[in-house]
């Protein structure tokens, strides 16, 4: 159902804005469609005790059905001359790079920690968007995991995924903040 | 005068310490997600719901968490004007409208008094609504106490219904947008049979979608996307906001009381009716320059172009609480996030709410007052420090900003899964935005889906079926009918262009 980027416009052109309207009304009809299959499953009619469990979702299904054939004709009607461009090369290439590492990131959350792949996702922008020198690189990044691990292990005792490296840093800044407590309690107590 | 008593009674509660250092922090972290790109009221919100968890289980916690909440959403509201006037930038999708007059004032060197004027107006709006909210919400809330499931459903239905009639979008696809909302919102148990929905034997589905990571990624992580396209850089005038500028702009906008009155109608009026902040400001815009002396000198920098907008843009997204506190239907997203909040923290949104929470009901109107007043101290006199913080570079921005959605996304249930959907959402949200797709109607629908699924299921048994239970009584039939008249709005309106046309 989907059509390519017509051949023949200059290369800079990665989608068209009639090929864009035309892929997501079709995805549009796609989900419908499983909507309204996974209603029929279950039953979308009366029962001896009220309506079934697909009773409301499957008309939820079938309007996103009917709703995106109209969306499809309009976007099949519009005119080739008219055709403005969704997405340029260039562009898709930033939002690719952007996106490609945010799904990295996301992936390495679970096996090296939240605050270590914050620190390379960081690095990684600043180095590849900003073009830093290093150091600043790493103070930003490291700077940002810290202030992070403080605000949700320390202050709202909300534990994030971590590695065992994290765990120290939590544990002994923790024990810092323990430690100070008296300090600081005496001093407020002058006043 | 029993309105009164209670208000009074919530500001005894909305002023203590505590209340008034969160209202001051919600505040200034609200201008702050206002300003930067990605994040903004509804998803700001989204992001920090988790952390009022453990605060809302303390006696009062509620209060001081909505208190929280609510003040990083006024916070917000004010934040969008300072990119919009200074940069040129909407923050906010409401302060476009400001751009039009506000960024040429600032471009003719009166940023300060763009400012000022964009900062007292948004004020003005805000009281104007909290003053409506105050007397007029008791009303609705007592007249909802009548309601059964069949008036439920019709209030459900004339909410989305005027999503179609007033939107920008073309309506079928607003129509798709929020239908497939509402098929997000059934999956997983259904909450009457039991049965599982639309799962296809993956355990993640078991509880559906949660409406938070659809925020935090629609609008989080797809306006970033939007925002690294269109490029980076951000060219703007410096900030300049001294005492004698803001009191000469002052001595100057009480000219312009008619406006402020227009806009604040057609605010609070949009507000209610789910239209929301951004028709709001755009229609009070349009009004104002039908309706001033010189309008066709608007968007040449005329403050009373900055006044129209910021009014009814401030009144609409105060007034989206009415619905929210006394029937439990939001008037915009971030007033549905704060619903999810209420739910969340096991409060139970409606009518009921001003009989078995006065305290936290009264709390939340009383801290309206103090929140935008205090809003209105914060960005007079911080202006510089807000703008300071779009100067530092996106490169560094937007990555933070990521891990903060991821966060954001993570903390709600503590699963990685959430985390890729988040990722999920944001590129339909890069998607949605581009093609003209709204999100507000989707957001909303995930977030009303299974309420407004169970209105309906209890009207049909009730009725054995039959629709017409819907027109069954004079109240009922009016909503209902005022409901599918939104519907064909955009219909109506083409068919009567088309016999203006022919018989002129």
């Amino acid at each position: 159902m989907s059509e390519g980027p017509p051949g023949g416009g200059s290369g800079r052109v990665a989608l068209r804005q009639k090929s864009a309207e035309i892929l997501v009304a079709a995805l549009f009809f796609c989900l419908g469609a499983v909507v309204v299959y996974d209603s029929v499953r279950l039953g979308f009619r009366w029962a001896d005790d009220g309506p079934q469990a697909g009773y409301f979702p499957f008309y939820i299904g079938l309007v996103i059905c009917i709703a995106s054939l109209v969306n499809l004709g309009v976007a099949l009607a519009a005119r080739q001359d008219r055709d403005k461009v969704f997405v340029q090369v260039g562009q898709i290439k930033l939002v690719l790079a952007v996106l490609v590492p945010t799904a990295v990131y996301a992936a390495l959350i679970k096996p090296i920690g939240l605050y270590e792949a914050s620190v390379l996702f960081v690095a990684y922008f600043m180095r590849w968007l900003g073009k830093y020198a290093w150091w600043k690189i790493a103070a930003v990044a490291v700077g940002n995991s810290l202030f992070f691990l403080v605000i949700f292990e320390l202050w709202f005792q909300i534990p994030l995924p971590k590695s065992a490296v994290a765990e120290w840093v939590a544990a002994t800044l923790r024990w810092v903040a323990a430690a100070l407590r008296p300090i600081v309690n005496a001093v407020l107590s002058v006043f | 005068m029993e309105e009164l008593q209670s208000l009074a009674h919530g500001f005894v509660i909305a002023l203590s310490w505590k209340n008034l250092a969160l209202m001051f922090t919600g505040i200034i972290l609200g201008v702050i997600i206002g300003v930067l790109p990605g994040l903004g009221g509804a998803n700001g919100v989204a992001i920090l719901l988790p952390l009022t968890f453990g605060m809302a289980q303390l006696p009062g916690g509620t209060t001081s968490a909505i208190i929280l909440l609510s003040c990083i959403y006024w916070g917000a509201l004010f934040g969008g004007a300072i990119t919009s006037i200074l940069f040129n930038i909407p923050g906010e999708p409401w302060s476009v409208a400001t751009t039009f007059d506000g960024y040429p004032m600032a471009q003719q060197g009166k940023p300060g008094e763009a400012l000022t004027a964009a900062f007292t107006s948004s004020f003005v709006g805000a009281l104007i609504a909290v003053i409506v909210i105050t007397f007029l919400s008791p009303i609705v809330a007592r007249f909802a106490l009548e309601f059964g499931p069949p008036e439920y459903f019709s209030v459900y239905l004339l909410t989305f219904c005027a999503f179609i009639g007033m939107s920008k979008e073309p309506p079928f696809k607003t129509l798709a947008a929020m239908m497939l909302g509402f098929a997000l919102a059934a999956v997983g148990t259904d909450p009457v049979t039991g049965a599982l929905r639309m799962t296809f034997g993956t355990t993640h589905l078991l509880t559906g979608f949660d409406f938070l990571i659809a925020v935090i990624g629609l609008f989080g992580i797809g306006e970033i996307l939007l925002t690294l396209e269109e490029g980076l850089a951000f060219k703007g005038g410096r900030a300049r906001l001294n005492l004698k500028v803001v009191l000469e702009t002052w001595k100057e906008l009480p000219k312009y009381w008619l406006t402020s009155i227009r806009s604040s109608v057609v605010g609070c009026f949009m507000g209610i009716v789910p239209g929301g902040a951004t028709p709001a400001s755009f229609m009070s815009y349009g009004v104002a320059r039908r309706f001033s002396k010189d309008g066709d000198k608007f968007g040449t920098g005329k403050i009373e172009g900055v006044v129209a907008p910021e009014t009814a843009a401030h009144a609409a997204g105060t007034a989206a609480l009415l619905p929210m506190i006394t029937l439990g239907v939001p008037g915009s997203p971030t007033a549905a996030v704060l619903l999810g909040g209420l739910l969340i923290w096991g409060l139970q949104p409606g009518p009921l709410l001003f009989v078995e929470q006065k305290e936290f009901v009264w709390g939340l109107i009383a801290s309206m007052y103090l929140g935008n007043i205090a809003g209105l101290i914060v960005v007079l006199t911080c202006v510089p420090l807000f703008a300071a913080i779009l100067r530092v570079p996106f490169s560094v921005i937007a990555p933070i900003i990521m891990v903060i959605c991821a966060i954001g996304a993570y903390t709600v249930h503590n699963s990685m899964f959430d985390v890729w959907m988040m990722v999920v959402f944001g590129v339909a949200g890069y998607v949605f935005k581009k093609l003209q797709y709204p999100l507000a109607p989707m957001v909303l629908a995930i977030v009303l889906g299974d309420r407004a699924e169970a209105a309906f299921r209890q009207a049909m048994l009730g009725s054995a079926g039959d629709l017409s239970v819907l027109f069954s009584n004079a109240l009922v039939g009016s909503l209902t009918s005022l409901a599918l008249l939104l519907l064909f709005w955009p219909l109506i309106s083409l068919v009567w262009s088309r016999i203006r046309r022919a018989s002129a």
